[in-house]
């Protein structure tokens, strides 16, 4: 298991886009330490802020994490990466498979564009995690993001496919889905805001858009399916399943197949 | 007419002639498994023969709901057809016409292969803009691909493809020469019983019986196979007739499988329970149809089923 050990807070935000066990595996220490990492004109090099120990396995632990810690994971296509603190911004973002386990809090976008693997944060995440970021046509688009924490505000904004799995989240959860399944305890006010087709599976929620018409109660054959798919990483989602369950479909202010069912 | 016996019982010594076909499995649930199987008697209607009916199928085996991807009960169907886009276009008729329209049924695929037969993706279109694709994983982690079309009981699941198999083979067949009608369909009924038992093998024709086996061509212009005139009893004494003067029935059973191992274990405990109680039910002997070997690459030599195991088919 190869380590980078952090040895003080950054001076500034790090890009960890280009760190992961396989792009370390064919560098020699001191290449590795000699990667950029830096976001201004300092040239902050790898070296400079993190002890580096390495191995060639296919797995990285990041001790000591730090919220300037950004785009941790990004590059990740196979192998596990740890990370033993906090996390910035755009956790895993475009991550194409893998393992990413971050044992603190991730800052806003965590998986945005994440086409593959599994993406844990132990703790919360910031606003729009599974979110799109500007200007980008989707959140996470086909990869696994479980937040056993806290989320923020537009948790799997504009998401394609892929599955989120939150303890709770903030307002707009699903805000402008594409497709894809986002699971909650709680959520806040206007879940599935202009979400297109996709699936919300929630305890609580807050206020719900107008555009949203219920449908009752239905025992259908794909809840199984859910529940099985669930299962496997939260019982506690999974069981939502075993309840009597309330079905809203919409938003009826865009083509209207998606739909949020409320445990009762 | 033979030097071979099995259970004392005369085995004649040629073979079974049998053909590459396309092949797949598809899994139907229900939330019965009285309904589940009505769905998959239903799709397995009219599939006896692929020339007269596009395609062969049958019930493979009757699942419990730990074996099940929603955990219903459900049957797995076999599907067989000359080559995989005839295959498709039957799977799609039938499923859309069988399954689709009986209460509470959700599909899925049943085996895996290296060809991709499209089916949920080609029935949503049923659901007139209303259906919803769904990727999700499944026990096993593996993604799958499902339709759920809106339906008046609620919603039908297909999985959006299924896999047709490469290996597969349609035609094993043994016959059956008895004295009298019932006590040889009890024997063809008991072959048919143990038959059936071997997984991915399917007896496509009414209770797994034909009693009009056929030859290639005919006198009649355009008849793609005739009555097999050599093993008609009324036929008898005739030039060309095969059978013996005290013989007044054949009947014969047809096997279709995903491998052509499975062909043979079928043919093997068919011709092994069939002897078994042949003697008590006047059975006269034991053979297989073939077109002379050269229409079908697989042949099932009778004489290598005699012996209980390590059958190796020739092909």
């Amino acid at each position: 298991m190869s380590t980078l050990t952090l040895r003080a807070a950054p001076p500034e935000r790090l890009d960890l886009l280009n760190i992961n066990p396989l792009a370390l595996s064919r560098l020699s220490q001191g290449e590795a330490e000699r990667l950029e990492i830096g976001t201004t004109r300092t040239g902050v090099r790898l070296g400079d802020c993190f002890a580096v120990a390495l191995d060639r396995s296919d797995t990285l632990t990041i001790e000591g994490g730090h919220e300037r810690l950004d785009r941790v994971g990004a590059s990740l296509s196979e192998g596990t990466i740890r990370v033993a603190g906090d996390v910035g911004q755009r956790l895993g973002a475009g991550m194409a498979g893998g393992s990413l386990i971050v044992a603190g809090n991730a800052g806003p976008y965590a998986a945005t564009g994440a086409t593959g693997g599994t993406i844990t944060v132990e703790g919360d995440a910031g606003d729009h995690a599974g979110g799109a970021v500007y200007a980008a046509k989707a959140g996470l688009d086909g990869a696994t993001l479980i937040i056993r924490g806290a989320a923020g505000a537009h948790l799997g904004d504009r998401m394609r496919r892929g599955t989120i799995v939150a303890g709770r989240a903030g307002a707009f959860a699903g805000s402008r889905m594409i497709a894809g399944t986002l699971a909650a305890l709680a959520v806040g006010d206007h879940p599935g805001f202009g979400m297109r087709r996709g699936t919300l599976l929630v305890g609580t929620h807050g206020r719900m858009s107008p555009t949203f018409v219920e449908t009752g109660t239905h025992d259908l054959v794909f809840l199984r399916l859910l529940a099985t798919a669930l299962r496997s990483l939260s019982a506690e989602h999974a069981d939502l399943l075993g309840k009597p369950l309330r079905r809203y479909s919409g938003d009826l202010a865009t083509i209207a197949k998606g739909e949020i069912w409320v445990a009762a | 007419m033979s030097d071979l016996t099995l259970n004392g019982i005369p085995v004649v010594d040629t073979f079974a002639e049998a053909f590459d076909v396309a092949g797949t499995a598809i899994i139907v649930t229900n939330d019965t498994a009285k309904w589940a199987m009505i769905a998959a008697t239903t799709m397995t209607g009219f599939a006896t023969s692929v020339i007269g009916c596009g395609a062969e199928a049958g019930i493979d085996a009757e699942l419990s709901p730990e074996e099940t991807p929603d955990g219903r009960p459900g049957v797995r169907i076999l599907l067989f057809g000359f080559e995989p886009n005839g295959l498709k276009d039957q799977l799609i008729k039938r499923v859309g016409q069988c399954i689709l329209t009986c209460p509470g049924t959700a599909c899925y695929a049943g085996v895996d292969g290296p060809t991709k037969v499209k089916l949920g993706g080609a029935i949503r279109y049923f659901g007139d803009g209303f259906a919803v694709a769904k990727r999700l994983p499944d026990a096993a982690g593996k993604a799958r691909r499902y339709w759920r079309i809106p339906v008046m009981d609620g919603e039908f699941l297909c999985e959006d493809s299924v896999r047709a198999v490469d290996g597969a083979v349609g035609g094993g067949n043994l016959l059956f020469l008895g004295r009298n009608h019932a006590e040889t369909l009890k024997v063809a009924e008991i072959a048919v019983e143990a038959a059936k038992a071997v997984p991915g093998a399917i007896l496509p024709f009414p209770g797994g019986i034909v009693r009009s086996g056929s030859k290639v061509g005919g006198r009649t212009k355009g008849m793609m196979a005739s009555t097999n005139d050599a093993y008609c009893p009324t036929l008898k004494g005739r030039a060309g007739s095969a059978l013996p003067a005290e013989c007044g029935v054949v009947l014969e059973i047809v096997i279709d499988a995903l491998t052509s191992q499975g062909v043979s274990d079928s043919m093997r405990a068919g011709l092994h329970a069939a002897t078994e109680i042949g003697g008590k039910h006047g059975l006269i002997a034991v053979t297989a149809g073939n077109y002379g070997g050269n229409l079908g690459r697989h042949h099932y030599h009778l004489r290598d089923l005699i012996a209980r195991d390590d059958a190796k088919p020739e092909g």
